[in-house]
C-alpha cells in the first residue's frame, strides 16, 4: 500500500510540475502583481503594495468603456444564443428529410477561422468609398438611410458585434443540445402522446427539464466565453479597440500589457483579477440557480 | 369494453434503399378480446406482438385492417383519443417528477369539459395509488423505487385516466425472478379488481399461462392458435405452439404412422387409429410418460434429478430431435440409476402428432 502510494504520486508528477508551473505559478503571480505598485518588468522593482492598481484601473474610463461592452455582450449573446440553438436544435431534431445536410451547413461557422469570419462581416456591414455595404442595400429597398456599421454610432457597432458573437458561438451550442435531444428515450414522448399532451406541454414539462443539464453547461460556459470575449471585437473593428469604443475586458489587458499605451504588468494584473472575480460571481449565481431548476 | 382485430395487417419498409422490399410484422390478426378480459399476447421476439400492441395503443396506424372498440372503428383515431392507458416496457416514468406528479401527469392534460379541478385530480391519483398500494411513496421520484415499485406507479399512471382498455408491454421483463411471480399475481388482481379490459405483451410461455383468460400465440406476424391456456397447452394446433408452450418444453422425436401404430425407432409404442400413414414428429409432453418395466419406449439414461415434488428423469433416444428427453414423473416412483436404459409407457392425451411437412397436428 505505501509502496503504492509513492509511487502514485510519481507517475503524477509530470503533470503537477506542467500544471504548477505553467497554471498555478502565472496565477498566483498575476494576483501578486496586481497589489505590486509601480511594477517595472525590466528592472523588476516596485515602490510599494496596496490597492491604488484597482483603483486606477476602476477610474480609467477605457476600463469602464470595456467593462460596460462586455457586460452588454454577455447580456445580449447568451439569453439569445442559447434560445436560438436551442429552437434550431428542435427543429433540426423534427426534421428528416435533408437533416444531415442542414446539421452540416450549421456546424459550418464551428470550424471556419474568426479572422476569415470577421472579414465577411465586413463585406456586409462595412462602409467604403466604393459601396456601403451589402446589408445597407438591403436596409435601402426599403428606404432607410445607410448606417455606418463599423466606425458609425455605438448602437450599430454593439448590434454588429453581438450579431457576430451570436453567429460564432451557435454552432457548437446547436451540436450540443441537438445530441441532447437525441438523448432523450423515446418511450417518453409515446407515453406522452398516449396521455394526450400538448406540444407545448411535451416540451415544457418532458423535453426541457431532460435537457436541463446541457442547457446549463452551455449557459455557464457561454457565460465565461461571452466575458473572455477579445478576437471577435479585433475581427470587426481592428486593434485600436480604444479609439473604436469597443474594447472588451480582455482587450484591456492585452492593451495594458502590450498595447501602444502598454508596458503596465500591474494594470493589466488588477484588470484579469477584476474580471477573474466577475466570472467567479456570475458562475456561483449561475449554480445556485441551477440546483433549483436543473433536474437529476 | 370489447376489443376486435379485423385483418390487422402493418408492413415496415426495409432500411435497404436498394431493394424495396417490405417486412410483414403483423399478417392479417384476427381475434376478439371480450370485455373485461386478460389477454396474453404470447410469441418469440420479433413475432410481431408489441407491434399488435402499439397498434391496438394508436402509436402505430396498420396498413391494412381495423381495430374496434366496442362497436366503434378506433383504426384512425389518434392514441389520446381512444381512451388507452399503456405501460411501456421500461416503464417511461418521468425521472424528473415525483411519484404523484408522474401519475397526475395525464390529468393535467385533459381539456375543455374534461377538465378536472385540482381536488378531483389530487382524490383520482390517491385512488390508483392506493389500488396498486404505492399510497406512502408519492413523493419519492421514480429513480428513488425499485423495479417492482416502478412498475405499480406505471400502471397507476395508466389506470388514472380511468382508460376503456390497458395495454402492458412486456411488463415483467425488467423484474427479477421473485418480483415477477409477485406482480403478475398484482397484475391479475388489478385486473380483476377495475374490470378493465387487459391486453399484456409477453415472450414467458408461464407468465402467459398463468395469469391470461386468453392467450394469442404469434409468429412472424400471423397468430398461430388463440384460445383459453389450458385448451391451448392440452390441444395445440401446430408443432410451433407445442414447443412453444410449457416448462420443461415438450420432446419432439422424429417417428412414423404404420398399421394404425405410431413407431418411434423401432418400437410400436402408441395405438394410433385414424390417422393417415406416414412419417410425423411426435411431440409428448414431460407428463406424458409413465415409468413401466415392460414399456414400449426404452431410452438411454443419463441422470434424474429430484425436484421434491416429482423427480424429472433425463435420457436420450435416437429419435429425438433434442439432444435428450425431460420426462418429468411422481417422486414416489424409484428410478434405478444404475441401469443403463428405462423403459416408459405413454399416456395418450399428452402424445400429439404434426404432419412432417405442414406441421400441422394430425393427431
Amino acid at each position: 500500500m505505501d509502496r503504492n502510494n509513492w509511487k502514485g504520486w510519481l507517475y503524477l508528477l509530470p503533470a503537477f510540475i506542467f500544471l504548477g508551473v505553467f497554471m498555478i505559478y502565472p496565477l498566483v503571480d498575476v494576483f501578486v502583481y496586481s497589489f505590486e505598485e509601480g511594477y517595472n518588468s525590466a528592472s523588476q522593482s516596485f515602490f510599494g503594495t496596496g490597492w491604488y492598481n484597482y483603483s486606477y484601473v476602476l477610474h480609467d474610463p477605457y476600463f469602464l468603456q470595456a467593462l460596460k461592452n462586455t457586460l452588454i455582450m454577455v447580456a445580449v449573446t447568451v439569453p439569445l444564443s442559447t434560445g436560438l440553438a436551442l429552437l434550431i436544435a428542435l427543429g433540426l431534431s423534427s426534421i428528416k428529410a435533408l437533416r444531415n445536410l442542414y446539421q452540416t451547413v450549421y456546424f459550418l461557422p464551428y470550424v471556419t477561422n474568426t479572422l476569415a469570419v470577421g472579414l465577411v462581416f465586413m463585406i456586409l456591414f462595412k462602409k467604403t468609398a466604393y459601396s456601403d455595404g451589402l446589408i445597407n442595400l438591403l436596409i435601402a429597398l426599403f428606404g432607410a438611410g445607410p448606417i455606418d456599421f463599423i466606425d458609425g454610432p455605438y448602437a450599430a457597432k454593439m448590434f454588429v458585434m453581438c450579431f457576430y458573437i451570436i453567429w460564432v458561438v451557435l454552432p457548437f451550442k446547436i451540436l450540443i443540445l441537438t445530441s441532447a435531444l437525441a438523448g432523450v428515450r423515446e418511450d417518453y414522448y409515446r407515453a406522452a402522446r398516449v396521455d394526450g399532451t400538448s406540444r407545448a406541454r411535451i416540451f415544457t414539462r418532458i423535453t426541457l427539464p431532460m435537457i436541463s443539464p446541457t442547457v446549463f453547461y452551455l449557459v455557464i460556459t457561454g457565460f465565461i466565453g461571452a466575458f473572455k470575449c477579445y478576437s471577435d471585437a479585433v475581427a470587426l473593428f481592428g486593434t485600436d479597440l480604444n479609439a473604436a469604443g469597443m474594447n472588451t475586458i480582455v482587450g484591456y489587458v492585452y492593451d495594458m500589457l502590450y498595447g501602444d499605451s502598454g508596458g503596465y504588468p500591474s494594470y493589466a494584473s488588477a484588470a484579469a483579477i477584476l474580471l477573474f472575480a466577475i466570472v467567479l460571481t456570475i458562475t456561483c449565481i449561475n449554480l445556485m440557480v441551477s440546483k433549483k431548476h436543473v433536474h437529476y | 369494453m370489447k376489443v376486435v382485430l379485423k385483418n390487422l395487417t402493418k408492413k415496415f419498409p426495409t432500411g435497404n434503399r436498394k431493394r424495396r422490399e417490405e417486412f410483414v410484422a403483423v399478417d392479417h390478426l384476427n381475434f376478439e378480446i371480450p370485455d373485461g378480459k386478460l389477454v396474453g399476447l404470447l410469441g418469440p421476439s420479433g413475432c410481431g406482438k408489441s407491434t399488435t400492441l402499439n397498434m391496438i395503443c394508436g402509436l402505430e396506424t396498420p396498413t391494412e385492417g381495423q381495430v374496434f372498440f366496442g362497436e366503434n372503428d378506433v383504426t384512425n383515431l389518434a392514441a389520446e383519443h381512444r381512451g388507452v392507458g399503456m405501460v411501456f416496457q421500461n416503464y417511461a416514468l418521468y425521472p424528473h417528477l415525483t411519484v404523484l406528479q408522474n401519475i397526475l401527469f395525464p390529468l393535467q392534460n385533459l381539456k375543455g369539459d374534461k377538465k378536472l379541478s385540482r381536488q378531483e385530480m389530487l382524490s383520482r391519483a390517491q385512488e390508483a395509488a392506493k389500488l396498486v398500494q404505492i399510497s406512502e411513496l408519492m413523493d419519492r421520484k421514480p429513480a428513488e423505487l425499485s423495479g417492482g415499485q416502478q412498475q405499480r406507479v406505471a400502471i397507476a399512471r395508466a389506470l388514472v385516466k380511468m382508460p376503456h382498455v390497458l395495454l402492458l408491454d412486456e411488463p415483467l421483463s425488467n423484474l427479477d425472478a421473485r418480483l415477477r411471480l409477485q406482480t403478475r399475481e398484482e397484475i391479475r388482481r388489478i385486473q380483476r379488481e377495475t374490470g378493465i379490459t387487459t391486453v399484456f405483451v409477453t415472450h414467458d410461455q408461464e407468465e402467459a399461462m398463468s395469469i391470461s383468460d386468453c392467450i394469442v400465440v404469434m409468429k412472424s406476424g400471423v397468430a398461430q392458435q388463440i384460445g383459453r391456456p389450458q385448451d391451448v397447452y392440452d390441444q395445440p394446433r401446430n408443432l410451433f405452439v407445442a414447443k412453444f408452450l410449457g416448462t420443461p418444453p415438450i420432446n419432439v422425436f422424429e417417428g412414423e404412422v404404420k398399421g394404425g401404430k405410431l413407431w418411434i425407432g423401432q418400437e410400436s409404442v402408441l395405438e394410433t387409429p385414424g390417422v393417415a400413414e406416414g412419417p410425423v414428429w411426435v411431440g409428448i409432453r414431460p407428463e406424458g410418460f409413465l415409468l413401466d418395466e415392460n414399456g414400449p419406449l426404452t431410452c438411454n439414461l443419463s441422470a434424474v434429478e429430484v425436484m421434491g415434488r416429482d423427480k424429472s428423469v433425463v435420457s436420450t433416444h435416437p429419435a429425438s430431435v433434442n439432444a435428450t428427453i425431460r420426462s418429468i414423473i411422481d417422486s414416489e416412483n424409484q428410478v434405478d440409476t444404475g441401469k443403463k436404459t428405462v423403459r416408459f409407457r405413454l399416456r395418450p392425451r399428452k402424445v400429439f402428432l404434426f404432419h412432417k411437412e405442414t406441421e400441422a397436428r394430425v393427431y
